[in-house]
């Protein structure tokens, strides 16, 4: 597709490319006038990003409810965070943990795909949903008769991101520039993200990807087009589950600490909700939906004071309950009147060049 | 055509519950031909392509094909061995562009996986352009080429029944068998259907057609087979499975009789 428009890729879209990178490159200083906590969020943002990709591509692509999906975000993060913590004394670096956990968490989602292959909608919900609990339950209770995870307590002082001395956590100046940590984890994050779209569209447009969406359509159809459905279904859980693991991974490491109360269900459900309501199955849409969905509660905490001080001259209802109040009421606004999603997938127009080609 | 058999079937039986579907059905097929199923309603006939296309195991006999046994297998084994189909009420990927639904046929005959889909190298990127040109070539072949961009589901129906057989032969079968193909089309589709089916014999692919438009049958099948409540009541050229007094009473008398004063 870009491939056959390499070469003929006009001025106007390389500026728009070169505007959109600078935009990004002073994103975290912009936000960074508000305070460092937006610049956190900024960062949550992209880790829910990650999140999102990988859930689209077992219920955007394939189509298959995945209700439990924060379990392989958990095991990327406890995987980083007994690799690299007091824990157990082992410090690993953390681009060799990243391959580790986003394999472990692939390993995770095959367990769990290949007893589930014959189901589908609200079986495959249920099963998905006890799947995501097991292993959060897990993490509470491995901490007798061996202490693995710490339980309830969690794991804390894990090790930051760290290249050779440089270590992501502490702020540092740089050519008169000063950068604190979560801006560093900023720029860090930016590129592991840009990474995962990139994977992200390849796969949609490619062999696999389009034998994803047969089995979403007609799974049925898609055996007779002699499409191997039991192992592009496991490939789709295990390619979810390994963004899960990354994500957890990087997650693990930005908050130094981290405990089973983070992997809950309703964690699985704003995920599950950030594909849907962004577009299920379009790229663009779901980043759309994760970005929202992570800054919408933020952007609430801080304007409902202000807001109702303004609108009433005090302050009617705690800015906390509020906030969830209005974040609900947009949820079920954008379902209704945007059913598909904010931005749903159109259809991928081929290049002209493919048609000429074949003429 | 050539005398040599593609596809055998030994004594096909199927059961659901109380209702017998198919008994003791045996029949073969030769390269090159286009081979006829009729029956009436409830017959057996789609049964037989489940069967067939390994959506169903059948209860006991065996099919050969291309000189292999061609049993136990998955619906997708069997469009490896060079079986496609098409279905009675269309099942095509309907949210997906005409020509992603032909691309998709050419999975089975392609092998790009995870790393090649992320990397891109050189051997997947003319892998995605041979399948590309394929597809478009198979949409022209068939006569949809105009709606290659168009989601399957916005096509008319005539055009989602070609763009099913676009994407059946887009797995290159040797066997294409066909599931009522002109069914809900109009006399001008329907012969627009049959010079189609024509075509894609005189290229090489022989033809399995289960159709309830006698006229079409008995104007392009070389041979047909008459199936009723499940058991095989005719086989033959189409000349002499139309005065076949078991086939005429099959269809309650008649019904064949004044079709065939149409063909002649």
């Amino acid at each position: 597709m870009n491939n056959a428009g390499r070469t003929g890729i006009p001025l106007q879209v390389w500026a728009g490319v070169a505007l959109v990178a600078i935009a990004l490159g002073v994103l975290p200083f912009v936000a960074a006038l508000a305070g460092q906590a937006w610049v956190r969020i900024l960062n949550f943002a992209m880790v829910y990003t990650m999140l999102a990709l990988g859930l689209n591509i077992v219920v955007g692509f394939a189509g298959l409810l995945d209700l439990g999906y924060i379990a392989f975000y958990a095991v990327g993060a406890y995987t980083y965070a007994l690799l690299a913590s007091p824990q157990f004394g082992i410090h690993l670096p953390f681009w060799v943990i990243l391959p580790i956990g986003a394999g472990i968490a692939c390993l995770f989602g095959v367990l769990l795909g290949a007893p589930t292959l014959k189901l589908r909608g609200d079986y495959l919900a249920i099963v998905t949903l006890g799947f995501g609990e097991i292993i959060r339950i897990f993490l509470n209770n491995l901490n007798a008769p061996i202490n693995f995870t710490n339980g309830p307590q969690g794991i804390n002082l894990i090790d930051p991101f760290r290249i050779g001395g440089f270590s992501f956590a502490s702020t540092e100046s740089f050519l008169g520039i000063t950068f604190t940590g979560p801006q560093k984890y900023y720029y860090m994050l930016l590129l592991l993200t840009i990474a995962v779209i990139v994977v992200n569209l390849r796969l949609q447009n490619s062999r696999l990807g389009r034998a994803w969406e047969a089995i979403r359509e007609d799974e049925v159809a898609a055996k007779a087009m002699g499409i191997n459905t039991r192992n592009v279904k496991l490939l789709a859980f295990a390619m979810g589950a390994s963004f899960g693991g990354i994500a957890g991974a990087v997650f693990s490491a930005t908050q130094q600490f981290i405990s089973p109360e983070s992997f809950g269900l309703f964690e699985s459900i704003i995920v599950l909700a950030m594909v849907v309501l962004g577009g299920m199955g379009n790229i663009p849409g779901v980043i759309l939906g994760a970005i929202l969905l992570t800054l919408l509660p933020e952007v609430l905490r801080y304007t409902m004071e202000p807001l109702q001080m303004g609108l009433f001259g005090r302050v009617l209802i705690d800015a906390e309950t509020i906030r969830l109040l209005v974040f609900g009421v947009a949820l079920v606004a954008i379902m209704l009147f945007r059913p598909a999603g904010l931005w749903p997938s159109a259809v991928r127009k081929r290049e002209l060049e493919v048609r000429k080609a074949a003429a | 055509m050539s005398e040599r058999t593609l596809l055998s079937a030994e004594d096909i039986g199927k059961r659901f519950g109380g209702v017998q579907a198919l008994a003791d059905v045996s029949f073969s097929i030769r390269h090159g031909e286009i081979y006829g199923l009729i029956g009436p309603n409830g017959a057996g006939k789609t049964s037989l392509f489940n069967v067939l296309t390994g959506i169903y195991e059948p209860d006991g006999g065996s099919f050969t094909f291309d000189g292999a046994p061609l049993n136990r297998l998955k619906p997708n084994e069997v469009a490896e061995r060079g079986i496609a189909r098409t279905f009675q009420n269309i099942r095509l990927f309907q949210n997906l562009s005409a020509l992603e639904n032909v691309m998709i046929g050419r999975h089975v005959r392609t092998r790009a996986g995870v790393f090649g889909a992320i990397f891109r190298d050189r051997a997947t990127l003319a892998e995605e352009a041979a399948i590309a040109s394929r597809a478009y070539q198979l949409l022209d072949y068939v006569g949809v080429a105009t709606r290659a961009n168009d989601l399957a589901k916005h096509l008319a129906y005539g055009d989602q029944r070609r763009l099913e057989i676009a994407r059946a032969l887009a797995t290159d079968p040797k066997l294409l068998a066909l599931d009522e193909p002109a069914a809900g089309m109009n006399a001008t589709e329907t012969r627009g259907l049959k010079g189609l089916l024509e075509d894609i014999r005189r290229d090489g692919t022989t033809i399995l057609l289960i159709e309830h438009d006698m006229k079409l049958v008995m104007s392009v099948c070389d041979r047909v087979l008459v199936l009723d409540y499940g058991r095989k009541i005719a086989e033959g050229s189409a000349a002499d499975v139309q005065n076949d007094p078991k086939v005429i009473a099959a269809y309650l008398g008649g019904e064949v009789t004044l079709h065939v004063k149409d063909v002649r």
